[in-house]
């Protein structure tokens, strides 16, 4: 089945994003992205001291993957803008996901600061995919200003909730045509990815639910499995729900009919 | 002579460059990026960019994130 997913040009076969937080080792979080046959994972830039001796992360990302830093600590479009400008002159390209973030509790992010940091982004040449609160005017004004995707949550961060935000999610997957509609965050089971992607997503971003997992590789493994059978539903096109029972089999020809 | 690094105010001798300056720790100099006064100096420059009073060093690496 010929299904790929373009963004900003380049050809995705898999539709599963990972995340690489929280894993409990960086040998586990390579296993996991093999497993999951994910082309693009997310990273993270923090200040580091002189001595730390953690390993290096790069190191532990299979070759062809894309790398999308994300601007997690940003507190402002200015904050966001810095931390993508670090991470392309360091040599890390220029795939970028602008997170902008003032609130501790929820974690949820600041959408007019995210579209102040996306039209700045853009307008430099980066590949912006920009994690957002489902809202339509605000994925309007993120296509506008250069989004490559758009990233709604399905529920908050690391909560595993699910598909909490699915109707509105389903009205920027009914009204943004322009771009790829990525359901970023609280994705907790592959049933969850599996009814993103039903519902029409064009790809799933998932992290702490791999990561907390016992067995990670086998949890990445099963939510991309999750992410293809949602995906060929979707591509099926799924008959409709109802109220009433509609009989599989015959209703004719009864062996006790008189 | 003070610098700040990662906002920290810190002493280092005179002539330091950033090569030493990485080395003097126990990281892996290949995980680290530093900013020097909002501009990120690439490895192959760090021992040839000297230090001065006043400058401020980011230190920074990419980690796990989601």
């Amino acid at each position: 089945m010929d299904d790929k997913l373009l963004i900003a040009g380049r050809e995705f076969t898999s539709r599963f994003f990972l995340g690489t937080g929280k894993f409990g080792n960086k040998s586990a979080m390579k296993e996991a992205i093999i497993a999951s046959g994910s082309q693009l994972v997310t990273v993270a830039l923090r200040r580091i001291d002189l001595e730390d001796t953690d390993e290096n992360i790069l190191s532990f990302i299979p070759e062809n993957t894309t790398i999308m830093v994300n601007t997690s600590g940003a507190r402002n479009s200015d904050e966001a803008v810095r931390i993508a400008r670090i991470a392309r002159d360091a040599g890390y390209g220029d795939w970028i996901k602008i997170e902008v973030i003032n609130d501790s509790r929820y974690l949820l992010p600041d959408n007019q600061e995210t579209i102040k940091a996306a039209k700045i982004l853009s307008s430099e040449g980066f590949v912006v995919l920009p994690y957002m609160s489902p809202d339509l005017y605000v994925a309007k004004a993120l296509v506008d200003a250069g989004a490559a995707a758009v990233m709604p949550l399905g529920s908050l961060i690391g909560s595993n909730q699910g598909l909490k935000m699915r109707a509105l999610i389903e009205v920027l997957i009914e009204e943004i045509t322009e771009v790829p509609i990525v359901v970023d965050a609280g994705i907790g089971r592959p049933s969850h990815a599996a009814e993103a992607m039903e519902i029409g997503a064009d790809a799933v971003l998932a992290n702490t639910a791999v990561a907390d997992a016992e067995d990670p590789p086998l949890m990445a493994q099963a939510f991309a499995k999750g992410v293809e059978a949602g995906r060929m539903a979707y591509l099926a096109r799924m008959g409709q729900q109802r109220a009433t029972a509609r009989a599989s089999s015959p209703l004719t020809g009864f062996l006790y009919d008189e | 002579m003070k610098i700040t690094v990662n906002g920290r105010s810190t002493d280092i001798t005179e002539g330091m460059d950033l090569n030493r300056l990485v080395h003097s720790g126990k990281t892996n100099p290949e995980r680290v990026i530093l900013v020097l006064n909002d501009g990120v100096v690439k490895s192959d420059q760090w021992s040839l960019t000297v230090l001065t009073e006043g400058d401020r060093v980011e230190m920074v690496s990419f980690v796990g994130g989601g």
